[in-house]
């Protein structure tokens, strides 16, 4: 199980010239290992999408290496990078506007295995199809072979989205907000519909969302890596995240976190920011990314020196110079 | 609008409240739209008493009529809805009227003065090309009646009370603004002619989750201290368990259950509003299993049979194919629209399991057939 799937090493991507030049993903580096879920939280405007699409060979990182089983995939030959494309899939966003609106469903979740050469003919690829369409629960499969996604419900294209993706049996799965635009009572079926995927496959997910609560859902078993403003600031697994958050900002987002229970959400202790303005990426902060709005700021040090994801046993890692230290401390 | 005045006794409505009367009663009402395939029925015989000073959270899924329920309230729905009937009486200290059947001009003293909307995205809400002050100035010339003056006074001092910057945020464009500050302004926006009614669609959706904070801790202070009644129309359970003194949960265009927010999210009456609470996962604390609601919302212009919940239910029987259960008080204070709502408060957690598996296990008997 701790074979290295993916290692991300030192990941940088600035957009945009001279002035207009903004640093959206800033030094990111991470591993997954085979088998496991990787989290990616943030709020919006945070990289978490330019870092999945770097990780998906979508976007060419400024700086910094991808590895995929120990390659880099921007420096792999042709036939390399396009076993790589097939061995990693994408599941979007916006089911609305990942599938294509004059396909059908068939034709939509046949491309790829005749792209890739998996069945021989049409006839094949049909009988196929229908597996994978029962694989992600739309049953029964003649009903919606032939239908266009414009017939289907957001939870249904979701599904189509699901299948796609399943049909090069991806070894890695990049899901990019994948349940983000659909309706509470469909989001736990297609949550449950992925979990089941990656205990059936044993896929190995990067799993991008805004949502706390879907990511301590989905990645129970797995780790959490929480971005601010292009850089990480803490990587731990799920169940110490979100109980014994480590980063200022991480307490400060928990805390803050509206939560669907009356009684618990109205008690919550809300950490207190320096500032509600979230720094624009055309002006950042010195030092620390966080320090204009940290509660433990401390001047001469946080607005000076930019703190390093740093290690801090149990597997976690924590960029901040005073959670750093008080961990030392306790030691 | 003297005209249309009538006693509010008249109506025979705020029973539940002693001597303040309800600042808006909904009666029956239906609205429609048409389209090709016939009549989407968005909202189905809904009956609401919004009490004074109170926040009102409607939830349910997208396409339940929550939103087309909100715009009825204050006549903004588009050309193609009808409002099929019901009333919609509107009360100011004792003397109350029929909002729909204000006249254009009537209506347009309506809105704002007495019940004000902050609509869904913010950025939309905005004219691009208008400085904030231009907008609100609009505003303050259709509905009310101050001098330039005076309405320059009072927006510079509600953005003020909204937390921001006033005369920076004055004369700036809208896309000069956060998304979050946006809202804000939009709160101070629907304050200016200090309205007794508001309606909030889905206020904190699209913000990020630190700013979802500060506009649900600004609400919850400006309730406070401008006693103005709201009623909160959102998807996102959190927000009304945040923000909701009592809560209404909307399914195919009715309101299936009403009830105090505590009720509702610990004791809930109705298997739809059961399955919502299940279906969303908290943050703190242990991991928890999800059961999601088999099935997807009901086709609006071809709705099912009897209960509209009962393709999607556990607890259905022969009875809910045939009957719509009507919304009645089953606690004191706590209206429910189910059959089975002693079973369902039972809150057999086994027997949603068992459906779901069920329902998987008849999927795959299908399957192998």
């Amino acid at each position: 199980m701790n074979e290295t799937l993916l290692a991300v090493h030192h990941l940088t991507r600035r957009f945009g010239k001279r002035k207009q030049r903004v640093t959206a993903v800033e030094d990111v580096s991470f591993v997954i290992h085979r088998g496991d879920i990787l989290c990616l939280v943030g709020e919006s405007g945070c990289g978490k999408t330019t870092t999945g699409k770097m990780v998906a060979g979508l976007l060419k990182p400024s700086e910094g290496t991808v590895e995929f089983e120990g390659q880099d995939i921007w420096s792999m030959g042709k036939q390399d990078f396009k076993r790589y494309r097939k061995a990693m899939q994408i599941i979007h966003q916006d089911p609305y506007a990942s599938l294509n609106p004059s396909h059908t469903v068939f034709k939509i979740i046949s491309a790829p295995l005749l792209r890739h050469g998996l069945v021989a003919n049409r006839h094949q690829a049909r009988a196929h199809v229908h597996e994978l369409l029962e694989t992600v629960d739309l049953t029964p499969p003649d009903e919606f072979l032939d239908k266009y996604p414009h017939q289907l419900s957001g939870g249904q294209r979701q599904r189509v989205s699901v299948a796609r993706t399943l049909t090069v049996n991806p070894s890695f799965i990049v899901a990019d907000e994948a349940v983000s635009m659909v309706d509470v009572s469909i989001r736990v079926g297609l949550l449950n519909l992925l979990t089941r995927l990656k205990e059936d496959l044993g896929g190995t997910f990067l799993f991008i969302t805004h949502d706390l609560a879907v990511a301590k859902f989905f990645a129970w078993k797995g780790r959490i890596a929480v971005m601010y403003v292009g850089s990480l600031v803490e990587i731990a697994s799920t169940p110490q995240l979100v109980n014994d958050p480590l980063h200022p900002y991480s307490k400060a987002l928990l805390a803050a976190i509206p939560e669907a229970d009356p009684v618990l959400t109205r008690q919550k202790k809300r950490v207190k920011l320096r500032s509600q303005d979230i720094p624009s990426l055309l002006d950042l902060p010195s030092g620390c990314r966080f320090h204009p709005r940290c509660p433990l700021f401390e001047e001469g040090l946080c607005d000076v020196e930019r703190p390093a994801l740093t290690p801090v046993g149990d597997g976690r890692y924590v960029a901040c110079h005073i959670a750093v230290r008080e961990i030392g401390g306790r030691r | 609008m003297k005209n249309n005045t009538v006693s509010y006794l008249e109506w025979g409505v705020g029973e539940d409240t002693k001597d303040v009367y309800a600042p808006l009663s909904v009666r029956d009402l239906w609205v429609e739209y048409q389209i090709e395939r016939g009549a989407v029925k968005a909202v189905r015989g809904v009956n609401l008493d919004l009490r004074k000073g109170e926040s009102l959270s409607l939830i349910g899924e997208s396409g339940c009529g929550k939103t087309t329920f909100g715009l009825a309230l204050i006549r903004l729905l588009v050309k193609s809805a009808t409002i099929r009937q019901g009333q919609i009486i509107y009360c100011r200290g004792s003397q109350g009227f029929d909002v729909l059947t204000l006249d254009e001009r009537e209506m347009r003293d309506f809105r704002w003065r007495e019940c004000a909307m902050v609509f869904q995205s913010a950025l939309n809400a905005f004219n691009p090309v208008l400085h904030i002050w231009d907008q609100m100035y609009d505003t303050v010339k259709a509905h009310g009646s101050m001098s330039k003056d005076e309405a320059r006074q009072r927006a510079l001092d509600l953005l003020r009370h909204v937390q921001l910057d006033p005369e920076r945020v004055i004369d700036a464009y809208p896309h000069e603004l956060s998304g979050g500050m946006r809202q804000r302004v939009l709160l101070a926006m629907s304050l200016l002619l200090d309205p007794q009614v508001i309606i909030l669609d889905e206020p904190t959706t699209a913000l990020d989750i630190l700013t979802q904070r500060t506009i649900i801790e600004l609400l919850r202070r400006l309730k406070q201290e401008l006693g103005f009644s709201m009623i909160i129309i959102s998807h996102d359970l959190s927000i009304a368990a945040e923000l909701a003194d009592r809560v209404a949960t909307m399914y195919a265009g009715a309101i299936v259950e009403l009830g105090d927010v505590n009720e509702i999210f610990y004791q809930p009456k109705h298997p739809y509003t059961l399955g919502l609470i299940k279906a969303v996962p908290t943050v703190t604390g242990e991991f928890k299993e999800l059961i999601s609601i088999p099935g997807s919302p009901p086709d609006l212009v071809d709705m099912p049979s009897g209960c509209k919940f009962h393709p999607r239910c556990p607890y259905a029987t022969a009875r809910c194919k045939q009957e719509e259960p009507p919304l009645a008080e089953v606690v004191d204070g706590h209206l429910t629209a189910c059959f089975h709502w002693e079973e369902v408060q039972r809150g057999h957690d086994e027997r949603w399991q068992r459906f779901a598996h069920s329902l998987d296990r008849l999927k795959e008997a299908e399957q192998t057939a």
